[in-house]
Formats: C-alpha cells, structure tokens, sequence
C-alpha cells in the first residue's frame, strides 16, 4: 500500500506540493484529476525519486517502507513504476537490450535470478502478444523515431515486462489516438488484480472510461480538494474545476 | 587438439613457467644499460642476430630522429619526456617465457574480474598471478572463434599460437624478429615502405630502436581463416615499448587483425612508441582492431602510459580495403592517428573510432585519407567521450589528390561530455583538389542528459548501469564494427573507464 501523508515539495524555492495525503491500497487504481499545474506531475516525479525536488515536509511509505530515503533504482526494484508523460530517447539502445537489462537489474537486486537473452526473448514475445503490438518494437532503438502513440505504448509494453507493484501513470492519455489508447488502457487493466496498484494521473476524464478507478481524487493547487468514487470523475467534466475550487 | 584450447595451452605455458620464478626483484631480465645512442642501436640489432641492412636501416633511422624535433602541434601537454632517462631493450634472460607476470596488479585483475570473460588470452595471461583464482574452466573452450595470439611482453615476443594451422596455408604470422630471420626479402620489401623512418619523431625513434611486434603475411587468394591477435603488454620498470608491426595481405586475400594492450599500474609515465603498417595489394582486404587499455594513470593524472602511435595503411592495389577500428580507453596520452593511403583505384579506406578520457587522460586522435587513386572511398566515423577533467581532439586530414576523381569521403565526428569540467574538440582538415570529389563532414556534441539517467534509474538501472547503456549507445556504430568476441570486451570496458564519472 502507498500511503503518502502531509507531503511538501518545492522545486527552485517554489512550494509545489502543501500537505498532500492519499492512500492507495494494493488491488485499487486510483485517479488523480487536476488543472495544469496543479502538481500531478511534481507528485509523480518526487514518488518516484527524481532529482531537482526538495522534500520540506511530510512522508511517503510504500509496503511499509521509506520510500524517500531510497534512490531512484530502489524504488523501481521495490516495485514503482513511471509512466512518463514524455518517454525519453535513448539513440542506439536497443529496446530489447534496455529492457533486459532493467529486468535483469530489478531482478538482481530482488535476489532472484537473471533472465538469459532466450527466456527474456519468449517472455517478451508474450507480453508483445497480449498488447497487439509487434515484435518490431523490440528492435527498435528506445523511443528514438518513435510517433507520440508508439512512445506511450512502449510505456506500456515495459510496464508489462517489469510487473510493478504500484504503476504511476503520468498522463499516459496525452496525445494518444482512440485506438491508442485502447490499446494502453487495456494494458494497464490486464495488469489489474490483488498485487497491482496504480495511481493513474490524467487531465481528463476520457481515460478513465478504460481504465476505471476505485478512487478519483482531485488535485489542486498543490492539495487534495476533493475525492470520490469514480463518478466524480464525470462530475469534472460536466462541471469543470472551478466549480470544485470555488 | 581444438583450436581454442592449443591457444589456452601455449599461452598458459609459457606464463606458467615464468609464475613460479615468484617475484619482480627475481626476474632475470636482461636490460641494455639506460639511455640511448648509436651503441644502444648497434646492442639491440646484435641481439637480434640482424642482418647488416637492418642494422643500417636503423641507424639511419636514428641520425635521422637525432635532427628531429619532438612534435609539439597536438592538443596534449605533458612534462619533457628524458629519451636518456629509460630502457630501450627489456627480455627476459631464457627464453623460456616473461618471469614478470606474477606482478599482474590487483587492480588490473578486479578490471579484469568486471569484464567477466575478457579476451581470455588476457585473462589467463592476467589469472597466471592469482595462481588458481582464475580457474582455466572459467573460459570454456567450446563455441568460440579460435584466436590465433602473438604476445609481446616488453620488447620481446614470447609466444605466438597456431602457427601450423595457418603455415598449411602458406600464412606467415609469427614476431617480425623472427620474420627477419625467416623472411628476410619480405620484411626488406615493405618494412618503412608505408611509415618511412623520417616520417615523424616517434616513428624514426620506433625505427632506430623497436625490439619486437608481429609479422603476418596472407598469400594470394588466401582468406585467413582465423582472427590474428597480437597481445601487448609493458612490464619492466622504466621500459619504453617499441614494437612493430608489418601485416601484408596480397592480391584477393583477406584478414582481420585483432590488438590488445594492457600495462601495470606504475606512478612513473612509461613511453609506449609503436609503428603498423600495413599493405593491401589488389582486392585485398585488412580490417585491424584494436581495444587499447593501457594503463590511464590515477585520478590525479599521476603515471599511465605516453601512448605516440603511427599506424598507416596502403591501398595499393586496386579495389583493396583496409579498416581501422579502435576504442581507445586507457593511455594517460593518446596521439594516435591511423591513416590510410587509397592509392589503387576504388579502393576504400574506413576508421572507426571510440576514444574515452576521464580523470585526466587526454586524446588526440583521428586519421587521415589520402585520396590518390580513382573513385576512391573513405568513411570516417569518430565518437569521443569525454568525462572527468579528460580532454579529446579528434583531429582528421581528408586529402584529395587532382587524379582522384569520383573520390567520395564522409565523415562524422560525434562527441559526448559527462559532467562540466571536461573537454571536445574536434579539428577536420580537408584538402579537396579534384572537382568531381565528394566530401562531407557532420559534427555533433552532446551531453548525457539528466532526463535519459533518470529514465533509465526509474527503470531499474543504477546511475553506471545508466551511464554504461547510454554510452554504449552513442558507439553503437563503431561497436557493430568490431569482431565479435572484441565488441563484448569493448563494451564493458567503456563502462569501467567511466566508472565515478558521474555522481
């Protein structure tokens, strides 16, 4: 479970965060709905350890665990995963290799044994199945030439792979296509069951119609205003956030 | 007996015998006494038991470096190197084998340990010292390409393997002292034909004093059916290390050269002053690798070796090819600039470069094209990383000749900065005098970018894994070039050296 409580975080000086609390069991997926620049990004970068944010207040424990005090690659080994909003490139990495080598490094420092390329390969192949998607992605470079849809969808295809225990989305809906995003809603909801939790961050309410959560809160100016079930999400867009705000 | 395996056992055999001598103040090394003069030219070539034209091609070779200047135009600084102040001839007294491998440094083998299975000649070359931590089962001998090695220890070559497998095919691989003996018209024929003695400093230095290298000659229409290694390794204090290498392949035949390098950790700058030549004659093929380690120097700048390096390839023959790959990791001072002369019509020349400074390495290297003959080719493909406080130059000449028409060149220089205070430069020469050459240059510098560490430590991979991946990405054109067995070496090499740079 993660449990965020009382959580501050300023970037450059800026407070960003001003005492967010949330819990999100394991088994749940959970919405977190906001006008830009509310903090939904800042939320998922300071979860999952990048650097540039200051942490002034507050705590965040998943399965019981400090997760502040760890180092991004601990987070992700204990189970964290980012979506990104903008996945990065990475010029001649191939995607296979990348993702063999973050699932062999995970792996590793859970204490279980590595992958060879061949069982890598045929677990792989499997999980490119269940997503429809084609071989073909495994050959190519990480992202480098990849359409906004591929970017997100690869995303997805590591998130398959990697099998975490609490996936972030980070506006994963962002510039997707309807088939699109069929394709990473349905990839996210086969991941859905009791050891998977995931905090889906989005702008609209259109994703959720695929992915639909237990939870939806609403993030504003840095704080929770609001949570619900998921027919506030609807409630949002018919009314818009500054009825919420107000 | 399979081919792997005879490698293993030769090479274990001739480093064996020199373990149990225990250690450096033991060794029986043979040392002509310090400095250098015309005496010094005349002990080495007696040493040899060399034919009075050697002797003379070397003294020449020596009045000729005495009015030379030592070259001051690359961006490399470093204190006066003392030529008077070091040993020109180093071997170990029997000729049973080097009895120096025992002080193999601890840090060269945890390099080694990281690499998992390096080329295992140089792993079991470097495991002779743990006597057993190294078991020889930890290098299966089983489904990997035979490597036939010649090593080098100081100025002697003490082994070289293979030699009935490829003499059945009239391939001559053996060390060029031995090649003087044995061959002696050929060596006469091309030894300074590509690098002539006065071509520059270092080159007339290697010439008035080398001590040993590999010789290889490929019959006509003869594809050498295995890698040809040559294994360099300094040992003996204060030693410069002059080799020479002579590789000719003639018309229709075809061979793929392998160097490797390694020197112990010493506070002290050891002089590593080598000559390659190479001939390719009509529709001949050479492709020379190299992965040089050599040691860098601790973070402080303090020791590591001077590597001044010449090495120069001619396409003499028509349609014939030579290409230079190197990833160059080690060295406290790379000047090195593997050249080719396209002098036989649509021959093609190509370099492919990785060169990695950290600490307070500095890298000048590069190469040149000469284009002579018609619809000649070249292609240039150079990637620096630079980290620490390390400094890297390429630095290229792309020639073109009046008669070269249809000559076509391209070119690209990519350079990579980790952290603030280190350095790129990139310094492209181009001389076009033919109208109908083609000539292209592409330059690129870039740094690793926060958003690419993070992405990959939010997958899993910790901030050197990070860095590794991101790197081996950026050589991964150079890389594909490299044989197999090397490309593996190569790339967890590059890893290493850049282990601490970031952070």
């Amino acid at each position: 479970m993660l449990k965020i409580e009382g959580l501050k975080a300023e970037i450059e000086g800026k407070e960003i965060l001003k005492g967010i609390d949330l819990e999100v069991p394991m088994g749940e997926v959970h919405a977190i709905m906001g006008p830009n620049g509310s903090g939904k990004s800042t939320l998922s970068y300071v979860l999952s350890g990048r650097e540039g944010y200051e942490i002034t207040g507050g705590s965040v424990t998943f399965d019981g665990v400090d997760l502040l005090a760890m180092e991004p690659e601990e987070r992700a080994s204990a189970g964290v995963f980012l979506a990104f909003q903008y996945p990065v490139e990475l010029p001649g990495v191939g995607n296979a290799n990348f993702l063999r080598t973050a699932l062999n490094a995970q792996r590793r420092a859970r204490g279980e044994s590595e992958l060879d390329a061949m069982q890598f390969l045929k677990m792989a192949r499997a999980r490119l199945k269940e997503l429809q998607m084609s071989d073909e992605m495994l050959k190519r470079n990480v992202n480098v030439g990849f359409s906004g849809g591929e970017k997100k969808r690869n995303e997805v295809l590591q998130m398959a792979l990697l099998a975490p225990k609490l996936a972030i989305l980070d506006e994963t809906d962002s510039g997707l296509d309807i088939d699109a995003l069929k394709i990473v809603s349905d990839g996210v909801n086969a991941l859905r069951g009791p050891g998977f939790s995931s905090l889906v961050i989005t702008h609209y309410q259109r994703l959720l119609n695929h992915i639909v959560p237990d939870r939806v809160h609403v993030l504003m100016g840095g704080r929770i205003v609001r949570s619900g079930g998921k027919e506030l999400a609807l409630e949002l867009e018919a009314e818009g956030y500054g009825t919420i705000a107000a | 007996m399979p081919a792997v395996a005879e490698t293993i056992e030769t090479v274990q055999s001739v480093t064996e015998s020199g373990y149990k001598w225990g250690f450096e103040t033991d060794i029986e090394m043979e040392f002509a006494p310090k400095g250098l003069n015309e005496d010094i030219v005349r002990f080495i070539s007696a040493k040899k038991n060399e034919p009075a034209w050697l002797l003379e091609w070397r003294l020449k070779a020596f009045a000729l470096w005495q009015k030379m200047e030592e070259p001051d135009w690359a961006a490399v600084s470093y204190p006066k190197i003392d030529y008077q102040d070091a040993y020109y001839y180093a071997a170990p007294k029997t000729k049973a084998g080097p009895k120096s491998l025992d002080e193999v440094d601890p840090e060269l083998l945890k390099t080694y340990a990281k690499l998992g299975i390096p080329l295992k000649e140089q792993a079991i070359l470097a495991g002779v010292e743990g006597a057993g931590e190294t078991p020889a089962e930890a290098f299966p001998a089983g489904g990997r390409m035979p490597v036939a090695v010649d090593a080098v220890f100081d100025s002697v070559s003490v082994a070289t393997t293979f030699k009935k497998t490829l003499e059945a095919q009239g391939i001559i691989f053996c060390s060029i002292s031995e090649a003087v003996q044995t061959h002696p018209e050929l060596v006469r024929e091309y030894l300074g034909s590509v690098v002539p003695q006065a071509d520059n400093y270092f080159a007339a230095l290697n010439s008035a004093v080398f001590t040993d290298g590999s010789f290889v000659y490929i019959p006509k229409g003869v594809r050498c059916p295995m890698e040809l290694s040559t294994y360099f390794r300094i040992n003996a204090k204060s030693t410069g290390q002059f080799e020479r290498t002579l590789i000719i392949a003639d018309a229709g035949s075809q061979v793929s050269y392998l160097e490797g390098c390694t020197a112990p950790m010493r506070d002290e700058n050891q002089l590593h002053a080598a000559v390659v030549e190479l001939v390719a004659m009509d529709d001949a093929t050479i492709k020379y690798s190299t992965v040089q380690n050599w040691y860098p120097g601790d973070e402080n700048g303090v020791g590591g070796i001077y590597n001044f390096v010449t090495k120069r390839g001619a396409c003499r023959g028509a349609r014939s090819k030579i290409s230079w790959t190197q990833v160059e990791t080690g060295s406290a001072i790379t000047w090195k600039y593997p050249s080719c002369i396209l002098q036989g019509d649509d021959s093609v020349g190509e370099f492919y470069s990785v060169a990695i400074t950290n600490n307070r390495q500095q890298a000048d290297t590069g190469t040149k094209m000469f284009h002579i003959g018609r619809n000649t080719r070249s292609t240039i493909v150079s990637k620096g990383i630079s980290a620490g406080r390390g400094q890297n130059t390429y630095r290229g000449l792309v020639k073109i000749s009046p008669k070269a028409t249809g000559a076509r060149n391209f070119t690209q220089c990519d350079s990579l900065l980790i952290g603030d205070q280190c350095g790129a430069h990139t310094v492209p020469y181009i001389e076009n005098r033919c109208l109908s050459a083609k000539v292209e240059h592409e330059a690129t510098t870039s740094r690793i970018a926060e958003d690419q560490l993070f992405y990959c430590r939010q997958r899993g991979l910790n901030e050197e894994e990070a860095v590794g991946l991101i790197v081996n990405g950026f050589c991964r054109e150079v890389l594909k070039e490299l044989p197999m067995e090397f490309a593996v070496e190569a790339q967890k090499l590059l890893a290493i050296s850049l282990e601490g740079s970031v952070g």
